[in-house]
């Protein structure tokens, strides 16, 4: 049932791809005494950045043709918000918030929306 | 007992990532094993390749028998925002020494937000802190696969929906960053980005253009910046 050859190439070749991609700016900046002004510059103002845009990576998938494809996913990021302004506790906000989603489309509580 | 009280540090800052990971971890097993892979196969992968979503994806890959030059194509739409990673990192990590190739090699995205927002106490070395932060997170998503593939195999559990974790993890964060001092256009160039290339390029191909955008767009605003100008 499972193609053991194909299986091991696929993870040589993701395990490959991605060690090349982390190591990429490494081996270009890496040697350097001192790291060009732009590239430190981009260092510090590109986190938050691209925490964001790995936010909207998560929420990609959003359907707004029919209410199964995103209520439950902004109620819950709503949440994510309220609760974490709230009591600022990462944990906390992180299980209470998927908890809360997983019950929202497990049990299939827009149903009758549609 | 100095060993100690740095691992205790590393420990508490990464607690909020462990329950990510166990639960994504897991997640990640009990699909793993729903495609019909022995447990050992999630231990295998997460140890090896150890990267989040890209684990889910493979999957699909797996069962689809897809092809690696498609599996490498995948791998860089999806991985391809690592690159930006290291360029924040690349001066942190020069004091890594021995441990410097397993830091690169363990650079996910949370390990990455975890190493860029921890702030190391004085009395303590960064060094160490940061190795052991790496490993904990490493440690965790192994831990929570091999659950989840065991788990899978033993029992029929409902995991529909745990991928929020990951969204709501990374929402907190944004809300932590909003708070500090001098990120908010990053913030703002980084989401009016994202959404501008979500609604043109759809949802398979938006996060390497916005990337690349948001880059130009802070180095152009970097003249700016360096006049004094304040926009938070």
């Amino acid at each position: 049932m499972i193609d053991i050859t194909n299986t091991i190439g696929i993870i040589a070749v993701v395990t490959l791809c991605t060690i090349i991609l982390r190591a990429a700016p490494f081996i270009v900046f890496g040697s350097r005494k001192t790291v060009p002004a732009q590239i430190a510059y981009l260092g510090k103002v590109l986190p938050p950045a691209i925490m964001v845009t790995l936010v909207f990576y998560c929420l990609r998938n959003i359907d707004f043709l029919s209410v199964h494809g995103w209520l439950a996913e902004i109620i819950a990021s709503v949440l994510v918000v309220i609760l974490h302004l709230w009591k600022k506790n990462i944990l906390l906000t992180v299980a209470v918030s998927t908890i809360a989603y997983m019950l929202m489309i497990q049990l299939n509580v827009f149903g009758s929306f549609m | 007992m100095e060993r100690f009280s740095h691992f205790r540090f590393a420990f508490r800052q990464t607690i909020p990532i462990m329950l990510g990971f166990l639960f994504l971890g897991t997640a990640f097993g009990l699909m793993l094993s729903d495609a019909g892979y022995h447990f050992l196969w999630a231990f295998l992968i997460s140890m090896v390749v150890y990267a989040g979503s890209m684990q889910f994806v493979m999957v699909t890959l797996f069962t689809a028998g897809a092809g690696l030059l498609y599996t490498a194509m995948m791998t860089l739409f999806i991985n391809g925002r690592h690159i930006f990673y290291g360029l924040s990192l690349v001066e942190k990590f020069k004091i890594m020494g021995k441990s410097y190739p397993y830091m690169v090699f363990s650079l996910t995205d949370e390990t990455y937000s975890l190493l860029c927002r921890t702030k190391v106490p004085e009395k303590l070395s960064e060094k160490k802190i940061m190795l052991y932060m790496s490993m904990l997170n490493h440690s965790y998503w192994v831990i929570g696969s091999v659950f989840g593939g065991l788990a899978g195999q033993l029992i029929n559990f409902d995991t529909n929906g745990i991928e929020f974790s990951m969204t709501a993890l990374f929402i907190a964060i944004v809300i932590e960053q909003w708070h500090e001092k001098g990120n908010r256009l990053s913030i703002l160039a980084g989401g009016i980005s994202s959404v501008i290339f979500l609604v043109l390029l759809g949802a398979d191909h938006f996060i390497m253009p916005s990337l690349f955008f948001t880059v130009g767009f802070r180095l152009l605003m970097k003249k700016f910046d360096l006049k004094g100008v304040k926009f938070d």
